[in-house]
């Protein structure tokens, strides 16, 4: 499919590769949003890349859509699909269950599997980063197995710690700020994914690899 | 030229331009709610756009100046007093050591900018001064401002004296009112509503509820309705997005807006026009919504970001 280009407002274009959660789609948006960044034409401010889609801002002052979205046209035809670049790969401690993992029984339950057949499930594969976004630095990863996919829960707690590994619908995901959640918590990792006084401030980057490796409490 | 904080109700809060850079790993932009009031501050203060400020909302806020200083004041919905006299916005003035700055709001706006001539101390967090107060960082610790709250101003571009006693024009400044109406350029969901909603967003008054904040204003007024639920994938979201969730009402998105958001837009205020809406107060406001093409929105912003930088050439012979 071709990706369509919509304005997004006056500063901001919008380039749509598809509508649903798919690695291959995915890995064409952070390769283009890769592409734009290194082109670094003057008035483009920055990307932002989401499971299908990628956000290019831009200033209204200096560039028309119309020269973005050429500019981006050029940048697409040079996204080769199968010459995709090697992602950072991380490994991320988590304990399973416990204080934080309030709702990996639930988990369990639902499917009618053992808890550590979930954990065996959920740590066995190695997700990417699809996109980040909801509060800084909260990684949006996939693709879950359907085996222990479940639905968010029907109302947010209003706090989730810090740390706190949690899975909802075919997406995994970890809370790096204590935060209002709606997603079923199932473990912690004690990795910080986002300190501000840091120089590098964030764990993750959109597209990076993380493989989960179980701890022992 | 510094101040201090002696009273501070409301939500006072250090921004400058935005925090640029960090969107893709979720962090929002913050920066100005009223982007032309903040830029106008500074040109008037002689400073530099990169410069941070403050912004003003909610609620009053008292400053005395513990040595002589200029400051600019611009926006919309506050009455200045410096020492005995009132004195209207959108102007600079100098301010003896010891006199106290005065912003009191009324009902007619939201958001004043207070810049003072020179650079604002604060230690920049991700690139930049702007307070994210749900971070909470950036700013003063990511926090409003307080009593008792010290802001040192380094460096002016000018000599005090010429930078004082200057004026933008009302000709110049975007037309504010509560009852704006308010461009906006359609998509990309809007072919998820339904063809009556689509009319039904441009032809009904909005006014803005009590709940908004710096991250979103929610419209009160003719819910909007889908044509099928669809589930739409999160994609990024910039400010002035309009999101419509379940319950139909519009939400537009602001200066902390999330980076990201899975609620389908039916369009996006144009950035010429952000200012007026952003000064729209709850309960006395009524917007309405018309539509627009990209290459008009930003011939608009164009044309009102050149009026401001023109009127500080050739008045005061600087460049902003």
């Amino acid at each position: 499919m071709k990706p369509r280009i919509l304005p997004l407002g006056d500063s901001s274009a919008l380039i749509q590769f598809g509508d649903e959660i798919d690695p291959a789609l995915n890995q064409r948006v952070h390769a283009l949003a890769h592409l734009i960044e290194i082109s670094s034409l003057e008035g483009i401010i920055e990307t932002v890349p989401a499971y299908a889609t990628l956000l290019v801002h831009y200033d209204p002052l200096l560039l028309s859509f119309t020269q973005v979205k050429e500019h981006v046209r050029t940048k697409i035809a040079q996204v080769k699909e199968n010459e995709s670049r090697t992602p950072r790969r991380l490994e991320v401690p988590v304990r399973y269950g416990g204080e934080y993992g309030t709702d990996l029984e639930f988990v369990a339950t639902y499917h009618h599997l053992r808890v550590e057949d979930v954990i065996r499930i959920h740590s066995q594969k190695i997700y990417t980063v699809y996109m980040m976004g909801f509060t800084p630095g909260f990684p949006y990863m996939g693709k879950l197995d359907d085996a222990i996919a479940v639905p968010r829960l029907p109302s947010p707690r209003t706090r989730v710690p810090a740390g706190t590994v949690a899975i909802a619908g075919l997406q995994t995901g970890i809370y790096p700020t204590d935060s209002p959640g709606g997603w079923r918590l199932i473990g912690w990792t004690p990795l910080r994914l986002f300190d501000v006084e840091a120089e590098n401030p964030f764990l993750f980057s959109p597209g990076d690899e993380v493989k989960f490796i179980i701890e022992k409490s | 030229m510094t101040l201090e904080v002696i009273e501070a109700n409301g939500i006072a809060t250090i921004q400058d331009a935005g925090r640029i850079g960090w969107r893709r790993f979720g962090v929002p932009t913050s920066g100005p709610m009223d982007v032309f009031a903040f830029h106008a501050a500074h040109a008037l203060a002689g400073n530099s756009p990169r410069d941070a400020l403050i912004e003003i909302g909610m609620g009053d806020v008292t400053f005395r100046a513990l040595h002589d200083c200029v400051i600019a004041v611009t926006g919309s919905g506050f009455r200045l007093s410096v020492y005995i006299w009132d004195f209207p916005l959108w102007s600079s003035y100098y301010v003896r050591g010891g006199w106290t700055i005065r912003l009191e709001k009324t009902d007619s706006g939201m958001w004043a900018y207070l810049a003072l001539a020179g650079t604002l101390q604060i230690k920049p967090t991700l690139d930049s001064r702007s307070t994210y107060l749900r971070g909470p960082f950036g700013g003063l610790a990511g926090r409003a401002l307080q009593i008792g709250d010290v802001l040192r101003a380094d460096h002016p571009s000018r000599p005090l004296t010429e930078l004082a006693a200057r004026t933008l024009p009302e000709a110049l400044r975007p037309a504010y009112t509560q009852t704006p109406i308010i461009d906006v350029i359609m998509g990309p969901q809007k072919d998820s509503f339904t063809s009556e909603s689509v009319e039904t967003f441009l032809s009904s008054d909005y006014s803005i509820s009590p709940i908004s904040d710096r991250m979103g204003y929610r419209l009160e007024g003719a819910a909007l309705t889908q044509r099928a639920k669809i589930e739409l994938l999160s994609e990024g979201m910039t400010r002035g997005a309009i999101q419509i969730p379940a319950n139909g009402q519009p939400i537009v998105m602001m200066a902390d807006c999330p980076t990201t958001g899975g609620y389908p837009k039916i369009g996006t205020v144009i950035s010429a026009d952000l200012p007026v809406l952003a000064q729209c107060a709850p309960k006395q406001s009524r917007i309405r919504f018309r539509e627009t093409t990209v290459s008009q929105a930003q011939k608009k912003y164009r044309k009102l970001m050149s009026g401001l930088k023109g009127v500080i050439e050739a008045e005061f012979g600087m460049e902003y």
